[in-house]
C-alpha cells in the first residue's frame, strides 16, 4: 500500500530563538494511488515539504510514512521514491540510457533486466530513438521526459514532482500536463505533485493540498476547492480571474466578507458598477468594474453585447453561488 | 563589429607578426646554435642564422655524455629528462589527486571548522617554495629522502591553487545534480567517481598542463635536495654547462636547451584543446 502520512510535520530554519518556522505541524493523508497537487505561492513552504518527504531535508518534528513505514531517517533511495526535478537534473556526460539506468546500476540489478525496464519507460514515454544521445542534444521537453523515464524505471512506491513543468513553454506544458495524466492512469502510481499554477493543480490533481505559509488551508478535490473554498486565501488564489471578495457589498454587514466568481454575475438589475477596463480574452471578456471603492471584475461571452469604459452598468451575483467569509479570519462561515 | 578595413587589417597582421617573431626568434637562435659546431659560435659574428652541419653531433654529445671537441667530458642529458620526466608527472598527478579530494571536501561536505580550513588552505598561497625553504629541507633529510624522487616530489605536491581553482568549478554544479545522484542511491565517492571526475575533465586537463610544467622548472628545490648527478633535472643539467668552465660548449647548452623544452611543449601541444576549454568553458 504506498500510502502517504504526514503527522505534524514541522520544519524551523535556524536554532532556537533566531529559527524560522516554515512549516507549522502538517497533518495530512495521501491515499494508495492518489494523484495529490501541493499548489501554493511562492515561499509558503511546497518544495521544502516535497524535500522534507524525499529526504533531501530534515524535518524538524513529526513523522512521515510511506506505505506505513516511518521514513524520516532514512536516505531517499531507501525510501523507494523517485523524484522528477524542476532542471530535470539529468547526468550531462551520459547517454539518455545512461541516465535511466544510473540508479539501478547502482543498487546492482542485472545488466538484462536493467535494459529491459529501460526499454519499457522508453516505449511509454516515446523515447526509443533518443537513447544513446546526451541531455545536451535533446530539446526541453525531451530532457523532462528522460527525466521522468528515470523516475518510471525505479518502479518505486511514490513519485514526486518539483514543479516540472515551470521551465518548459505554454504549448508543451499543457502537451507534457497530458503526458503526466495518461502516465498517472496506465501506471496508477500514488503522487506528490508541486507547482505554484493553479491551472497545473486544477487539472491534474485528485485531491489540492493548498497551502499557505507553511499552513494546509484546504485539502480536497478539485471541485470542492474550487466549488465550497475554505477560506478567501483558497478563493483568491484557485481560480483565474480570482473569485471577487468585497467588504463592502451592499446589504453585507461589516464583519462578513462577500465572496462572487466573476463568471457568476450576471448583466441586468443589481448593483451599480463602472467600468473601468475591458479585455477580450478571445472566448470571453473581463469587465474590470468598481462597485463603489472595491474593484469587482465580471466575465461575459465575447458574443454578448459589451460596455465602453467609463460605462455604468449594473450587474447581480446568482444567489446560489454566493460565499460568506469571516471578515477577521477570512474562514468560510 | 570587426571593422573590414584593409589597412587595419594590415596593421593587426604586422603586430602579430612581430609579437611571433620576437616571442620565436630566441629559439630559432637556440636551434641554429645548437647545429653548428662550438669554434663556429665562438667565431660568428654576429650570430648565424643559418643552419650549420653539426646537428646528429651535437644531439647524440648532449644526449648521451662524452668527450666534447675541448676535452672536457659532459654528462649525459637523457637520464636527467628521465628525472624531469618523472618528477613532473608525479608533480602533476598528485597535486591534481590531492587537490581534487580537498575541493570535492570544502564545497559537498559539512564539518566543523570548514571556514577556517578552507582560509588555512588559501593562505599556503603566500608559503611558496622559496618561503619555507628551510623548515622543509630539515624534515625531508630528517625522513632520509634527499636524493630520492620522493624527496623530489613531496614537498611541491599539495597546491593551494589546485584546490581553489577545482572549489570554483564544483561550485558551478547545480545543487540538483547532487541530489538526484542521491535519490539514485550514489553515496559520495560514488558520485565523486561517477559525475563530478567526468564533469571535471577539462579543469583537470588545463590544470594537468600548468602543473606539469610547473614541476619541469622547478630549480631551487633539487638544487638543494639532490647530490647525486643521477637525480638532476634537466633544467640543473643547462645550468651545470654553463657554469664555471671557461670554455662553455654553448652548441652542446643549446641543443640541451631544445631538448628541455621539446617535453613541456608536447604536453602543451596535446593538451591545448582541452587547456582553452577548460578555462573559459561553463558546461551543465
Amino acid at each position: 500500500m504506498a500510502t502517504i502520512e504526514l503527522r505534524q510535520v514541522s520544519k524551523r530554519y535556524g536554532q532556537g530563538k533566531a529559527s524560522v518556522p516554515v512549516i507549522h505541524s502538517l497533518d495530512a493523508a495521501i491515499s494508495d494511488h492518489e494523484f495529490v497537487v501541493v499548489v501554493g505561492p511562492s515561499g509558503c513552504g511546497k518544495s521544502t515539504l516535497l524535500r522534507m518527504v524525499a529526504g533531501l531535508e530534515d524535518i524538524s518534528s513529526g513523522e512521515i510514512l510511506i506505505g506505513n513505514r516511518v521514513v524520516n531517517r532514512l536516505e531517499p533511495s531507501q525510501r523507494d521514491i523517485a523524484m522528477v526535478f524542476q532542471n530535470y537534473a539529468l547526468y550531462p556526460h551520459m547517454s539518455v540510457f545512461e541516465n535511466m539506468a544510473y540508479g539501478l546500476k547502482i543498487a546492482k540489478m542485472p545488466s538484462a533486466e536493467i535494459k529491459a525496464r529501460v526499454d519499457k519507460a522508453a516505449g511509454i514515454l516515446e523515447l526509443g530513438g533518443l537513447l544513446q544521445r546526451k541531455p545536451r542534444e535533446l530539446s526541453g521537453g525531451q530532457r523532462q521526459r528522460v527525466a521522468m523515464g528515470r523516475a518510471i524505471v525505479r518502479e518505486p512506491q511514490v513519485f514526486l514532482f518539483d514543479e516540472p513543468l515551470s521551465n518548459l513553454d505554454a504549448k508543451l506544458r499543457v502537451h507534457t500536463r497530458l503526458e503526466i495524466q495518461k502516465l498517472h492512469r496506465e501506471l496508477g502510481i500514488t503522487s506528490l505533485f508541486v507547482t505554484h499554477d493553479q491551472v497545473e493543480a486544477m487539472t491534474l490533481a485528485q485531491r489540492m493540498l493548498v497551502l499557505n505559509a507553511g499552513r494546509v488551508e484546504q485539502f480536497g478535490t478539485p471541485e470542492q476547492v474550487y466549488a465550497r473554498p475554505a477560506s478567501t486565501f483558497v478563493a483568491s488564489f484557485i481560480g483565474a480571474p480570482p473569485m471577487n471578495l468585497l467588504r463592502q457589498a451592499p446589504g453585507v454587514p461589516a464583519d462578513t466578507i462577500l465572496g462572487i466568481r466573476p463568471e457568476h454575475l450576471d448583466m441586468g438589475q443589481g448593483w451599480d458598477l463602472r467600468v473601468e477596463a475591458i479585455e477580450l480574452l478571445g472566448a470571453e471578456r473581463l469587465l474590470y468594474c468598481r462597485l463603489g471603492p472595491e474593484p469587482l471584475i465580471l466575465r461575459i461571452g465575447a458574443d454578448q453585447p459589451s460596455p465602453t469604459v467609463g460605462a455604468h452598468i449594473q450587474a447581480q451575483p446568482r444567489a446560489q453561488q454566493v460565499h460568506h467569509f469571516d471578515a477577521a479570519t477570512g474562514l468560510r462561515r | 563589429m570587426i571593422e573590414n578595413r584593409p589597412l587595419l587589417r594590415w596593421a593587426s597582421h604586422l603586430v602579430l607578426i612581430l609579437g611571433v617573431g620576437i616571442i620565436f626568434f630566441p629559439i630559432y637562435l637556440t636551434f641554429i646554435g645548437s647545429t653548428q659546431s662550438a669554434e663556429q659560435i665562438l667565431g660568428s659574428h654576429p650570430l648565424s642564422l643559418m643552419p650549420g652541419g653539426h646537428f646528429i653531433d651535437s644531439y647524440r654529445l648532449a644526449l648521451f655524455g662524452g668527450k666534447t671537441t675541448a676535452g672536457a667530458s659532459v654528462g649525459a642529458a637523457a637520464p636527467m629528462l628521465l628525472v624531469s620526466l618523472g618528477s613532473a608527472l608525479i608533480i602533476a598527478v598528485g597535486k591534481i589527486a590531492i587537490s581534487l579530494l580537498s575541493a570535492f571536501a570544502i564545497v559537498f561536505f559539512r564539518f566543523p571548522f570548514k571556514k577556517a580550513v578552507f582560509w588555512m588552505v588559501f593562505i599556503t598561497l603566500m608559503l611558496p617554495v622559496e618561503v619555507r625553504i628551510g623548515p622543509t629541507y630539515e624534515v625531508v633529510s630528517q625522513l632520509h629522502l634527499l636524493n630520492s624522487m620522493a624527496g623530489l616530489t613531496i614537498p611541491l605536491i599539495a597546491s593551494a591553487t589546485a584546490t581553489f581553482l577545482f572549489r570554483q568549478f564544483f561550485l558551478t554544479v547545480p545543487n540538483e545534480l547532487v541530489e538526484a545522484a542521491r535519490m539514485d542511491g550514489a553515496g559520495p565517492m560514488r558520485f565523486f567517481k561517477d559525475v563530478l571526475l567526468p564533469l571535471s575533465g577539462t579543469s583537470i586537463a588545463a590544470l594537468f598542463v600548468i602543473q606539469f610544467i610547473y614541476g619541469w622548472n622547478q630549480y631551487l628545490w633539487p638544487l638543494l635536495v639532490t647530490t647525486d648527478e643521477s637525480m638532476y633535472p634537466i633544467v640543473m643539467g643547462i645550468k651545470r654547462l654553463i657554469s664555471g668552465e671557461v670554455y662553455v660548449e654553448w652548441n652542446l647548452v643549446m641543443a640541451t636547451t631544445i631538448l628541455a623544452m621539446l617535453p613541456p611543449a608536447l604536453v602543451v601541444v596535446l593538451m591545448q584543446k582541452w587547456f582553452v576549454k577548460g578555462l573559459v568553458d561553463a558546461e551543465k
